[in-house]
């Protein structure tokens, strides 16, 4: 059985990636805070674990043919949305930055805990090799 | 990885507000330049700000371009400084220096109170960009721990 990295590591590094994307379109909603008529976004997490779930078990159609569309989930946005803003604003623009901040930060947070799995998996390889 | 995309985006953040704070610093700071002609006079002057999208850095994958919502986006972006253009103040003061025939001088139209309330806002959101920034910066530096014991 060989062991390949996508195998040994599981959906973790799929989360830490979503987590980054996430932490992406956050900042982006943050720095157009005072924007006229900026949309604030977020991206549907589970929608993109799902997709790498699916990733993961291999089930995916096949592509035979140059002309065949690309339906890997990486060649969609599709997981961006836009947000429902809670209260109307006079320029258009539905940041409300306080909850924008408190998702960023509970992303912080959540990314840390899928680099914690990420990691003891790493040290979990080591300890295999080591053999101790 | 795309967190040190985090960072440019952030950091056009802060860009654009301490422009803001720029042109409010000068338009507080004039608010009582007079002149005797509307030509002259001082005008207050706001920053326009817009949406940078990542797709126009970077035209999609696979060769069709994407459409303008999609991508995360890149960020914000001063498209310009543009002058209000509402109604100067007329005073008359006949003995100002720069008063014209009539006695008149005016003064910018300056909104100070608007300007306190720009300035308060605009400081607290560069505030904001920092903090996510060093949140960037944290989840960055913990990457480059891993593996490590």
């Amino acid at each position: 059985m060989a062991i390949t990295f996508d195998s040994a590591l599981g959906i973790h590094q799929h989360a830490v990636e979503a987590r980054v994307k996430r932490a992406e379109v956050l900042a982006n909603n943050l720095a157009n805070a005072d924007t006229p008529g900026f949309k604030a976004r977020d991206l549907d997490f589970q929608a993109m674990m799902q997709k790498a779930q699916e990733q993961v078990s291999g089930f995916q159609m096949a592509k035979t043919h140059d002309a065949h569309m690309d339906t890997s989930p990486s060649a969609s946005e599709s997981d961006l949305m836009y947000r429902v803003p809670h209260q109307p604003s006079v320029d258009g623009n539905t940041v409300d930055a306080q909850q924008e901040q408190t998702r960023f930060m509970r992303n912080a947070m959540d990314f840390q805990a899928s680099f914690q799995f990420l990691n003891s998996k790493f040290s979990g390889l080591t300890k295999a090799l080591k053999g101790e | 990885m795309s967190l040190g995309s985090i960072f440019d985006i952030a950091g056009s953040g802060m860009t654009a507000q301490s422009l803001r704070l720029n042109t409010t610093a000068s338009n507080i700071a004039n608010a009582e330049t007079a002149s005797s002609s509307t030509g002259e006079t001082y005008r207050a002057r706001k920053p326009v700000f817009s949406a940078i999208q990542q797709s126009m850095m970077n035209p999609g994958q696979g060769g069709f371009p994407m459409a303008a919502d999609e991508g995360p986006g890149a960020g914000v972006r001063v498209e310009g400084i543009v002058e209000s253009d509402a109604e100067l103040q007329m005073r008359y003061e006949p003995h100002h220096p720069a008063a014209n025939e009539d006695g008149y001088v005016y003064y910018p139209n300056v909104n100070v109170v608007e300007e306190m309330a720009d300035m308060m806002s605009s400081s607290r959101s560069f505030q904001m960009n920092v903090d996510v920034m060093n949140t960037a910066k944290s989840m960055m530096q913990r990457i480059l721990t891993l593996g490590q014991q």
